[in-house]
């Protein structure tokens, strides 16, 4: 079956691996440790990890369409922040009568803003499971419609780029306005409990850090058993020779849209494991430069290669922790470097590099090369 | 799982040995049809009011100086370009303006282009892989598994097309002649009613030239080829019949004799070579 | 105050300085005038009054002005008539009112103001006006006509009627008919009606709304349809201004998008840095009035140069670093040139500041042009506009007319056949983007003009920049124009209706969605070449 594929191949073997040998030294150190040991991973760093591997999954999500149709979307962003707002509307609706105003069932901001009663579109946001399933159809209704759209038409390349730019941040001024009803400027926030859980200890901390890591299991796994398929070699033929792909009698745009979808989808549950362990969510998700972001991080791994965009995103997020509490400013020099010297120096990013070192050893992850792509997007 | 979907797909376990099940009705007459095609880029005529018809089985070679319409042409039957006016049928049932790309390749077109184009960035087994013909929908692709016979089939044409020793390297790598083999390897694969040939023989040495000739001469009888071709002394070895296209219309049409002793020709076109 | 006050004593100063030598001042007929005015008790203050207008002394202005101002005093010992500057503190300030000559401070307990009442108060506002009217400048007798509506009393009909006999210029007489009309409509008069119907003023629609709710039914009527009238012109005028301020929100968008259109459009090069470039252009113009202070205009009118000249270097530095390490790879371009725009912010807060700093507008370029009571074209945009359509031109001239557009078109269709035909296609690249990269530089030495300086600036250009270049279709400059000044006027018009921010979603979507429709845009390039 295509979905289990993955678990024969060596490169997912090791990226599973890794990821659980990790995530179960954090959960040891945090849980066995005591507070104080120079060991100890404190609840503030998991809830941190937890929140790179929020990132991490974004990014393998950014890197499927990316790395293996070509499609640089710079609006990525968008999907994230509709599963995290999806998720923020749960968490909204848990609140119950202890907001600040007390309302049982508007949430404070609407009581604020003197609203009398829910909107339609608030409606279900109490039941878990409804919340959930809209944690993957918000984005993935967006990216359905927006990519039908776009992709019949055959807007690929540079163009797409820049109307997903655009749909991020018309997005972003949507959600701003107060009248949306989806809290303004400050967005969703002041979150209480998840399942019953109190989203304020340890232990529920500790849980979200663990299911990120399953997500991210899961999502890469999903995203390789894509790629390993015959799909995913229909999608890297899209990607360098879209015409030959065609007159081969495949259609192009169907398998663009079905593979972007997915991507949204992953991107919305990255986004909506990413809120309650960050306790917010507002418009800023949307802003463009979050969007291209993500594909930095993706670039600074190594596309087309999924464990890539997961190193990256880990890397450059830390990066940015370190930086922004030791020296703010130089926080968007060292960023606005790394998209210049990655582009120029490291076209295949770190990964490139691993596969390099490597050099001459037959191995089996599939580091589709992305760079015969450009012969095409040249002559385009 | 496997077994019952293997056993679910029983019916399609002997396509490739099968005949060509293509939907083409050639009943009534010849296989593909163009009747007063018009096109203009910004009032440039690339084609004016052409007219071409292609029986079944036949190998007709198409030469003309540059701009004479070619390569348009071949973008309107693939549907690549929609023309102006005119109308273009395949056999005597598929209107084939009223269709995409994908669905005149399901029909069994195949078009090979001027510049060699394959996946550089897959094997030469993969690319043979994509090509084959099988369901080409999103889902049954993400699903579909390799059998022993496709395999069989792909070592087939590798064989044909003389790289079976490269076999598993990157499509990237190969030269200019040979991704030229690859590609009409990609064709044969597709078993396509109609080929479309755009300068097969391009960068090729004098004896890959021949293999191609031969393979092509081989094809016909079975499917319809269509070549593009500047190599005079190429066409003149494949040729049955050849039409000379002149300003996006047809100028001349008969065997290479006829046609190069024609005066029109021999003004526009040999007339510039000699 | 202040500036009333300077005037005042210029204009006397002024004036006495032409017409009288200081020995005459003793015979100066002024001094009796003054005189009458202060003694006269209540009743005859009118009178004093008219007596100082009728006598046609060019200082009576003044002298009205400082009399309406409580700025008109009388030394107690000797009973000279002042004029008071500075009325604070103990000691004040005074001038002689007929040399206009400083006479120093005075104990304010020796001077004894000459008392107004608020009936003469009143009054004096017309009766200065009145004064007004006869002004040689036909300016000056506009504007004082237009302060008369609405002010016009039984008093002032009759001299004003006078003065309509005697007047010019027909603006003037316009507005003086216009004052008349809306006093007679207040006295119930249908004529009056008529002229109002064709004023723009907002005074004239509140006399007529006043008849409307008059006790005149015949006269109510009328109003109304005269106010029907003036609705419709209202409507035309408000249409005029909402087309002004799309053409100038476009020509913004035009400016901003059009090195972009040279850039990325002839070039294939993204430049994500594009809107810094902008904001380069703007801090130039910055710097330039800093360096020349007290001259804004002139600094201006040297930024020009200098914006784009900074602005292209700039470019120069990004093509030569990073953009040529790039070619045939749009995407990571695009990124690369992200990540500069990132620095550049960056550069600009911490060498300069993370606040916006403020741009002074030139004398010449402040101020609006009045078409008619409601309308008026503010002049920054006004100048912006043609700013805007000039680079245009410049720019299609460089590129039709010149060798290096030639050049650059040569390269754009066939780089290896230009070159073999002797054209350097890396100095041809080079002068492209300096070429964009200046004008981008341009756009923000005029945007410096409409908006904060600030680092944002740029970042709040470049999404819509893209989307004017591709929404006109890439590779042709004449739709960028139209792309911009359309989608400009398309943001003003829905902005009434739905909001600034709402409008602008609703143009972005609308862009997308049309980008899906039609992917090369208003203008496509057609060809085999575009097909590719």
């Amino acid at each position: 079956m295509w979905l289990t594929r993955p678990f024969q191949e060596r490169s997912t073997q090791l990226f599973l691996g890794i990821l659980s040998i990790a995530m179960i030294v954090v959960v040891v150190l945090h849980l066995a440790t005591p507070e104080g040991s120079a060991l100890h991973v404190s609840s503030y760093t998991v809830t941190l990890l937890g929140k790179y591997l929020c990132y991490a999954l974004l990014a393998v999500a950014v890197d499927l369409v990316w790395g293996y149709l070509g499609i640089l979307s710079l609006g990525h962003g968008a999907f994230f922040a509709l599963g995290g707002y999806a998720m923020g509307m749960y968490l909204m609706r848990q609140i119950g009568d202890r907001g600040t105003y007390g309302d049982p069932i508007l949430p404070d901001f609407m009581v604020f803003l003197n609203w009398q009663e829910l909107p339609w579109y608030w409606l279900g946001f109490d039941m878990a499971w409804f919340a959930f399933i809209m944690v993957l159809l918000a984005p993935g209704l967006l990216a359905l419609v927006f990519g039908f759209l776009a992709f019949r038409s055959r807007v690929t390349g540079v163009y797409l780029s820049i109307i997903t730019q655009a749909l991020t941040f018309a997005l972003m001024l949507a959600f701003f306005r107060n009248e949306m009803g989806f809290g303004g400027n400050n967005g969703l926030t002041d979150f209480r409990d998840l399942l019953g859980f109190n989203l304020r200890t340890d232990a529920t901390r500790l849980g979200l850090f663990i299911a990120t890591g399953v997500a991210l299991a899961i999502g890469y796994v999903i995203c390789r058993a894509i790629v390993a398929s015959k799909l995913g070699r229909v999608s890297i033929a899209c990607r360098d020779a879209e015409a030959r792909a065609r007159f081969l009698g495949y259609r192009v745009d169907r398998v663009q849209l079905f593979v972007f979808v997915v991507s949204a989808m992953l991107a919305g549950v990255a986004g909506a494991l990413y809120v309650p362990q960050v306790g917010i969510i507002n418009p800023s998700e949307f802003s463009p430069l979050f969007s291209i972001e993500i594909v930095v991080w993706v670039a600074l791994g190594g596309r087309a290669t999924l464990y890539g965009a997961v190193i990256g995103a880990i890397l450059v997020n830390y990066a940015k922790t370190v930086f922004t509490g030791v020296m703010p400013d130089a926080w968007l020099f060292a960023l606005g470097g790394l998209f210049v010297l990655v582009t120029v120096f490291l076209p295949k990013g770190i990964a490139g590099l691993l596969a390099s070192r490597r050099k001459g050893k037959d191995d089996d992850s599939g580091t589709d090369d992305p760079d015969t792509a450009t012969t095409r997007e040249a002559t385009a | 799982m496997s077994i019952i979907q293997e056993l679910s797909n029983r019916d399609r376990v002997f396509e490739f040995l099968t005949p060509v099940a293509s939907p083409v009705d050639v009943r009534h007459g010849p296989i593909l049809y163009l009747e007063d095609v018009n096109v203009s880029f910004d009032g440039f005529r690339a084609i004016n009011n052409l007219n071409l018809t292609i029986d079944d089985g036949e190998l007709r070679c198409i030469i003309g100086p540059n701009g004479a319409g070619k390569t348009t042409m071949m973008d309107i039957i693939t549907g690549k370009t929609a023309p102006d006016t005119g109308s273009v049928w395949f056999g005597s049932r598929h209107n084939l303006l009223t269709m995409n790309e994908p669905e005149i390749a399901s029909l069994g077109i195949g078009r090979k282009f001027q510049k060699p184009t394959v996946f550089e960035a897959l094997t030469v087994f993969e690319n043979l892989e994509l090509a084959m013909a099988t369901d080409k929908r999103v889902i049954p692709t993400l699903r579909a598994v390799m059998k022993a016979e496709y395999r069989d089939r792909i070592d087939e044409v590798l064989e044909t097309i003389g790289l079976e020793n490269l076999r598993d390297q990157l499509a990237g790598i190969l030269s200019h002649g040979q991704k030229q083999w690859l590609e009409i390897g990609m064709l044969l694969m597709q078993k396509p009613r109609l080929l479309l040939v755009d300068e097969p023989v391009a960068g090729m040495t004098e004896q890959e030239m021949e293999r191609t000739a031969e393979l092509l001469t081989s094809l016909a009888g079975k499917q319809s080829v269509v070549v593009v071709e500047h190599d005079m002394g190429f066409v003149r070895s494949i040729a049955r019949k050849v039409t000379v296209l002149h300003q996006g219309s047809v100028l001349a049409e008969g065997s290479m004799d006829q046609v190069s002793n024609d005066p029109e020709v021999i003004k526009v076109y040999l007339g510039e070579e000699a | 105050m202040s500036i009333i006050r300077s005037l005042t004593l210029l204009l006397i100063a002024l004036v006495s300085v032409l017409s009288l030598p200081a020995a005459a001042q003793e015979d100066d007929p002024g001094r009796q005038l003054l005189i009458d005015l202060a003694e006269a008790p209540a009743s005859n203050v009118e009178e004093a009054i008219n007596a100082i207008v009728s006598s046609g002394d060019p200082r009576a202005r003044g002298w009205l002005e400082a009399y309406g101002n409580n700025r008109l005093s009388r030394v107690k010992n000797t009973g000279q008539v002042v004029v008071v500057l500075n009325n604070r503190g103990r000691d004040w300030e005074i001038a002689n009112p007929l040399t206009g000559e400083n006479m120093g401070d005075m104990s304010r307990r020796e001077l004894d103001r000459v008392a107004i009442n608020n009936a003469i108060r009143g009054q004096l506002e017309g009766i200065l006006a009145m004064l007004d009217l006869s002004a040689t400048d036909p300016d000056v007798r506009e504007a004082s006509a237009q302060d008369m509506m609405g002010k016009v009393n039984a008093s002032l009909v009759e001299p004003l009627e006078a003065r309509l006999e005697l007047e010019e210029s027909a603006r003037v007489r316009n507005r003086i008919e216009e004052a008349l009309a809306i006093y007679r409509v207040g006295e119930g008069n249908l004529e009056g009606v008529d002229v109002l119907a064709g004023s723009l003023h907002p005074r004239a629609r509140a006399a007529l709304n006043d008849a409307v709710r008059g006790d005149d039914p015949a006269l109510a009527t009328k109003a109304q349809q005269a106010l029907g009238t003036i609705e419709q012109k209202l409507k035309l005028n408000r249409a005029a201004e909402t087309l002004y301020f799309g053409l100038s929100l476009g020509s913004v968008l035009v400016l901003a998008a059009i090195g972009l259109a040279i850039t990325f459009g002839v070039m294939g090069v993204i430049n994500m840095a594009h809107g810094e470039l902008i904001m380069l252009g703007a801090y130039t113009t910055w710097g330039m009035q800093q360096l020349l202070p007290g001259q804004p205009g002139l600094a201006l009118i040297l930024s020009i140069p200098a914006g784009f000249l900074v602005a292209a270097t700039a470019g120069i530095i990004i093509e030569r670093s990073v953009i040529q390490f790039l070619k045939g790879r749009p995407l990571e371009t695009l990124l690369a040139t992200f990540g500069i725009s990132l620095i550049l912010q960056q550069l600009v807060r911490t060498v300069i500041s993370p606040q916006n700093r403020t741009v002074v507008t030139p004398e010449w370029m402040s101020g609006s042009l009045v078409i008619n009571d409601a309308l008026s074209l503010t002049l920054n945009r006004l100048y912006v506009l043609a700013f805007a359509l000039i680079v245009f031109a410049a720019l299609m001239m460089i590129m039709r007319r010149t060798r290096l557009g030639l050049e650059v078109r040569a390269v754009t269709q066939n780089r290896n056949m230009a070159r073999s035909m002797g054209i350097r296609a890396t100095r041809v690249d080079i002068m492209t983007f300096a070429l964009g990269s200046g004008v981008a530089g341009l756009a923000g030495v005029a945007l410096s003009q409409l908006t904060n300086v600030g680092p944002n600036l740029g970042q709040n250009y470049i999404i819509d920049s893209f989307m004017v270049v591709v929404f006109g279709g890439v590779g042709n400059l004449w739709g960028t124009l139209i792309a911009g000044l359309s989608l400009g006027t398309i943001n003003q018009l829905l902005e009434p209706w739905a909001g600034a921010v709402l409008a602008k979603i609703i143009v972005l979507v609308f862009i997308i969605l049309f980008i899906q429709k039609r992917p090369r845009g208003l203008f496509p390039q057609k060809g085999r070449a575009a097909e590719g």
